[in-house]
């Protein structure tokens, strides 16, 4: 369960980042930039902290809960 | 890994980190690149464009700036914290003897409070966007409103509350947001870059495209704001090597790098500063370089403003969370250093007041507005410490001297290492004031002067002030 979150959160850090390179190249307009990079920010929190700093918290490793 | 893990259990307050509870390279890379990845980055950026920096000099420049301030960490700080493995307050006691580290720690905690203002004054002009109010602009020194003077309390008070009560919230909410913080910045570069291709209706397909849109357009070495020095490629790489001048020429981070395994670790400060002191440098100062282009008359550097406009509210975010989680840190070291002084009095109502100070600081925007010349005198005030403790670690014994002396002597007030405090800033003011030398070069020559004066009074000192006989003699001496 672990490894989905993170992988979720490190989705989410590219989806905040993709949005500007995608306007860069002229595909995507400046609204559409800042609707996408908020909606990754609010996954990149919510997901991230459910695993970030939390060596004993809900999705902790199998054998590490005490 | 927050700095206050690297600061370690209070066990080893006052004795060497044990190698069992030494950390590896990571851990610093990790803590660097989320140190240097600051809501201050927003402001010197900008700042950079106001005192007409041009794209060679602010790219070049800052890329042996930061080389240098690497080395300085690898090579000053870091090979003396692996072999002691001391904080540098206990370090600077053993030298200075306990006095002059409470006057040290004064004004540590004074600095501090002005730099947490700083980063108060940046949080709070993302309040500007939401509620409509007069907000400062790049000259002024006062607050220039009544709406600029509530965002700030407001910003203020709820960091140092905070600070007081839940430091530790806050240092997991910057753990978090460190990573997203770097891709954001990046984002505001990059969207900045592409409206700037838009309003010169420029095409980018090579290194020469890029070249020729920075150099003219973004950078272009333009005379700087008036009352600011011109910016050269010499200004840019001292900034960048002495902006964090307190932390690896003064020692600050003797007390980090105790933990390291290797001297080398001292490398791990590049993530810090090619992510937070260029990469976001570069990209804030693009967005204050759009704006001056589309509008020559809006000189403000107002970091909500310019985020909101290049990324939204996931840009305001930035700024708001940038500027909190470093001031946060830096008052409750301010609140740390004054407490040393004041030792009786509670963590809580130190940790208040600073936050207090700093809030009031933060109502004055001269402090954000003159970032750059602020830093660079933080760096030049703490300076002659950490030349102190290079001479008294590698170069005093081959003098004929003693190491440690205040512990040796059972003094409290080094005056060897006192004067040479005083009297290196009295000489780098002189050459400020009138050997027409800059607050941002000062402090190369200032460090000499400070270890020969150190050697030399030391010389003095200790012919006067003989060895206490109930002191031992510290180890390596």
């Amino acid at each position: 369960m672990r490894t989905v979150v993170q992988t979720i959160s490190w989705i989410a850090c590219a989806a905040t980042l993709l949005p500007s390179l995608l306007f860069l190249t002229g595909d995507m307009d400046l609204d559409r930039v800042k609707l996408w990079m908020v909606f990754a920010t609010v996954v990149w929190f919510a997901v991230t902290s459910l695993w970030m700093g939390r060596k004993q918290g809900r999705f902790a490793p199998a054998g590490n809960q005490t | 890994m927050t700095d206050d893990e690297l600061q370690g259990p209070s066990e080893f307050e006052r004795e060497p980190v044990p190698p069992r509870a030494q950390l590896g390279f990571r851990s610093f890379i990790g803590m660097y690149a989320g140190e240097h990845t600051a809501g201050t980055e927003l402001m010197i950026g900008p700042l950079f464009v106001a005192y007409g920096v041009s794209a060679f000099d602010v790219i070049v420049g800052l890329l042996l700036g930061n080389l240098l301030a690497v080395l300085s960490w690898t090579c000053l700080t870091a090979p003396i914290a692996t072999r002691r493995r001391l904080t540098l307050y206990y370090q600077l006691e053993k030298i200075c003897g306990r006095q002059l580290v409470t006057l040290y720690n004064l004004a540590n905690g004074v600095m501090f409070c002005f730099l947490a203002g700083a980063m108060v004054t940046v949080s709070a002009t993302a309040v500007g966007v939401w509620i409509d109010f007069p907000m400062p602009g790049l000259n002024d020194v006062y607050p220039n409103s009544l709406g600029w003077v509530l965002a700030v309390l407001g910003v203020g008070a709820a960091i140092a509350v905070v600070a007081a009560y839940g430091y530790e919230t806050v240092a997991k909410i910057a753990n978090i947001a460190a990573p997203w913080m770097v891709v954001v910045f990046v984002a505001f570069g990059i969207v900045g870059f592409r409206q700037f291709m838009d309003v010169t209706d420029t095409q980018v397909r090579s290194f020469d495209d890029f070249w020729q849109l920075a150099s003219t357009v973004i950078w272009k070495g333009d005379a700087p704001q008036p009352g600011r020095v011109k910016f050269t490629f010499w200004h840019v790489t001292f900034f960048a090597w002495f902006c964090n001048m307190a932390m690896h020429v003064g020692m600050s981070d003797l007390s980090v790098f105790r933990f390291a395994r290797k001297s080398w670790y001292g490398m791990a400060s590049a993530s810090g500063m090619y992510l937070g002191h260029f990469l976001a440098w570069i990209a804030a100062s693009i967005l204050y370089a759009y704006q001056l282009h589309v509008d020559p008359n809006n000189t403000d550097v107002l970091p909500g403003p310019l985020a909101y406009r290049a990324c939204g509210v996931a840009g305001l975010i930035c700024v708001v969370i940038a500027g909190w989680t470093t001031a946060n840190p830096t008052i409750y070291r301010a609140g740390l250093a004054f407490q040393a002084i004041t030792p009786k009095t509670s963590r809580f109502v130190v940790t208040l007041a600073t936050g207090g100070v700093a809030a009031i600081a933060g109502m004055f925007p001269a402090i954000a507005m003159k970032l750059l010349d602020f830093v660079a005198l933080y760096g030049m005030l703490l300076m002659p410490m950490g030349a102190v403790i290079f001479v008294d670690f590698w170069l005093i014994r081959k003098f004929g001297l003693h190491s440690d002396y205040a512990e040796l002597s059972g003094r409290h007030f080094n005056w060897a290492a006192g004067l040479t405090w005083f009297l290196t800033l009295g000489t780098c003011y002189l050459l400020v004031q009138f050997a027409g030398v800059q607050i941002f070069f000062v402090s190369l020559p200032g460090w000499f002067v400070a270890a020969a004066l150190y050697v030399i009074l030391s010389k003095v000192y200790q012919r006067e002030v003989q060895p206490s006989p109930r002191a031992e003699p510290p180890a390596g001496s």
